[in-house]
């Protein structure tokens, strides 16, 4: 079976600090894969090359068998890989509609049409209202993202990126910054995304990532010192070292 | 009411030269000119969030075109214009290329840079532009045998070419593509990775924002049968830039406020005002302090609390 992400020897480096060192892992369809390590470790850097936000020095980076490095950030989301942030990148004067609307709009040929009022493509807010159903942000399809809450603009993210009905799912610390309620409510979000999607995602939350997560992947100075399953890494004496320094 | 208001607006601009003095006429001619001048350059600043100083570049150049073909090939003018249009527009493509490889204060340098590069040019490129003497001898065009010679007949003329413009660009701005170049204002990154090729959508709008340039130089050069490398001067680019901005960037009022503004303090105050940059400054700085947003939002944000007063 072809892997959903499969990354050889990937390397980034800033000035002469390597942030990722020669890094390889495969992720297989439908497989929920947790990305740990300290601070610093190269999570979000390794995130920043799959989707093309940052240029890889060396490597290679294939998503369903097609090598994307080299290809922009559009064509990587064209390819069927989305996103979130670590820090939430919304349009904050727009509606919670709008904001999906610019994601579905993000992968139809209609966002070439400069001369047909958004409006009268109706299709698209009628489809960005049953996302938001999705993950419960119906009532505020109105408002501002400015207007809402911290944990519902958590929520926004992942329905933007769900919207597109993606393949491949990056989610970059879906749990931060949020209470102990939002944090339960963005989880079941989360363990809710079909398996037609593979998710790959980075969270500092080991007990409710732990959760989700089938396979585990840690990173450190830029390198992945140990994968296998959930048990598999707790065991090993190379996680405790990075994480407890013994 | 709204429509009540767009019918008042019409009527006022279609009778003007039934009450108003050709000197006006003319002043309004120039006004519109400026505006079309303005609304291009505002997709860039306004909805693309790119602050241009080189917008001249679009004016001059078609200005230049239109004239050069004219007095050297004895163009008609239904042939040179469109020729006109077209080299400005493929001018803009290859400037767009070059400026948006950088955003913000790179952007603006590099538009500035190669402005300056053509104002150079037409100073001294002697054979092509006649240097500081400029070109003159130029005729207006007669569309379907109209004379355009008088004021009224130009400014109808200019009328029609703006409220055609205008209405244009309001629909790029309305539209999924002016939602994406607002998008890519506001969020670039998100915006990439969300399938939005954020490069292209800002080139797109950088050629479609110099062919309007274009449009208001062919005008331009129209309306004073003469041009001079001054139209292609830092000062032509920074009077559209002050115009979006005071007008209010990112508002299609804007620019026809602010357009309106400059040309008037440029063209009327200056009449009764020697140091008339100095009062066009006083007032850019007003705008500023009182208004950040621009005449047009903050006017906006005074009827709303009026209103809400009244109440």
């Amino acid at each position: 079976m072809t892997p959903a992400l499969k990354i050889d020897g990937l390397r980034k480096s800033f000035g002469g600090l390597p942030a990722t060192n020669n890094v390889s892992l495969e992720v297989m369809p439908g497989e929920r894969r947790l990305i740990i390590g300290p601070n610093g470790a190269g999570k979000t850097t390794l995130f920043n090359l799959i989707t093309g936000d940052l240029p890889a020095d060396d490597g290679s980076i294939r998503v369903f068998g097609e090598e994307v490095r080299g290809m922009l950030p559009s064509q990587r989301a064209h390819r069927g890989l989305a996103r979130t942030y670590q820090i939430i990148t919304l349009f904050p004067k727009d509606t919670l509609e709008h904001n999906i609307a610019l994601s579905l709009l993000g992968l139809s040929k209609t966002r070439w049409n400069a001369f047909s009022p958004l409006a009268r493509y109706g299709h698209l807010y009628e489809e960005a209202r049953r996302v938001l159903a999705l993950v419960g942000l119906d009532a505020l399809a109105n408002r501002p993202v400015s207007e809402v809450s911290y944990g519902d603009r958590r929520r926004l993210e992942i329905a933007m990126a769900l919207a597109q009905k993606p393949r491949l799912l990056l989610l970059d610390e879906p749990l931060a910054g949020l209470s102990r309620e939002e944090r339960a409510s963005v989880k079941q979000l989360v363990s809710k995304i079909p398996r037609e999607t593979t998710v790959v995602m980075i969270e500092h939350d080991m007990d409710t990532a732990l959760d989700l997560a089938e396979t585990i992947t840690v990173l450190h100075y830029g390198s992945v010192i140990v994968e296998g399953t959930r048990a598999d890494v707790v065991a090993d004496p190379r996680t405790r070292e990075v994480y407890l320094g013994h | 009411m709204k429509a009540l208001g767009w019918i008042a607006l019409a009527a006022l601009a279609a009778g003007l030269p039934l009450y108003a003095g050709e000197f006006y006429v003319n002043l309004t001619s120039q006004i519109l000119i400026a505006a079309i001048f303005a609304a291009g350059l505002n997709l860039l600043v306004g909805y693309g969030g790119l602050s241009s100083l080189g917008h001249a570049s679009y004016l001059g150049v078609a200005a230049y075109s239109s004239a050069w073909l004219s007095l050297n090939l004895a163009m008609p003018h239904w042939a040179s214009a469109p020729i006109a249009l077209a080299f400005t527009t493929l001018m803009a493509c290859l400037f767009g290329v070059i400026a948006l490889r950088a955003t913000g204060l790179g952007f603006l340098m590099i538009t500035l840079a190669l402005s300056q590069v053509l104002w150079g040019l037409g100073y001294r490129w002697v054979s092509v532009t006649n240097g500081d003497n400029g070109l003159s001898g130029l005729t207006r065009p007669a569309p379907f045998g109209i004379n355009l010679d008088g004021a009224t007949p130009f400014y109808y003329f200019c009328l029609v070419v703006t409220v055609f413009a205008l209405w244009m660009i309001a629909r790029l701005v309305h539209s999924p593509f002016g939602a994406g170049l607002r998008g890519t204002r506001d969020q670039a990154r998100r915006m990439a990775a969300l399938g939005h090729n954020v490069g292209l959508v800002r080139w797109l709008t950088f050629v479609y924002a110099g062919f309007w340039g274009a449009v208001a130089g062919l005008l331009y050069v129209y309306y004073h049968k003469y041009i001079h490398p001054t139209a292609l001067s830092l000062t032509s680019s920074a009077e559209g830039l002050l115009a979006v901005i005071a007008g209010g960037s990112g508002t299609l009022a804007g620019p026809v406020i602010g357009a309106a503004i400059v040309v008037l303090l440029k063209n009327y105050v200056s009449a009764f005002v020697e140091r008339w940059n100095f009062l066009l400054g006083l007032v850019f700085v007003l705008i500023v302090i009182f208004m950040p947003d621009g005449l047009v939002p903050g006017m906006k944000r005074l009827w709303l609390r009026w209103r809400g007063e009244r109440r």
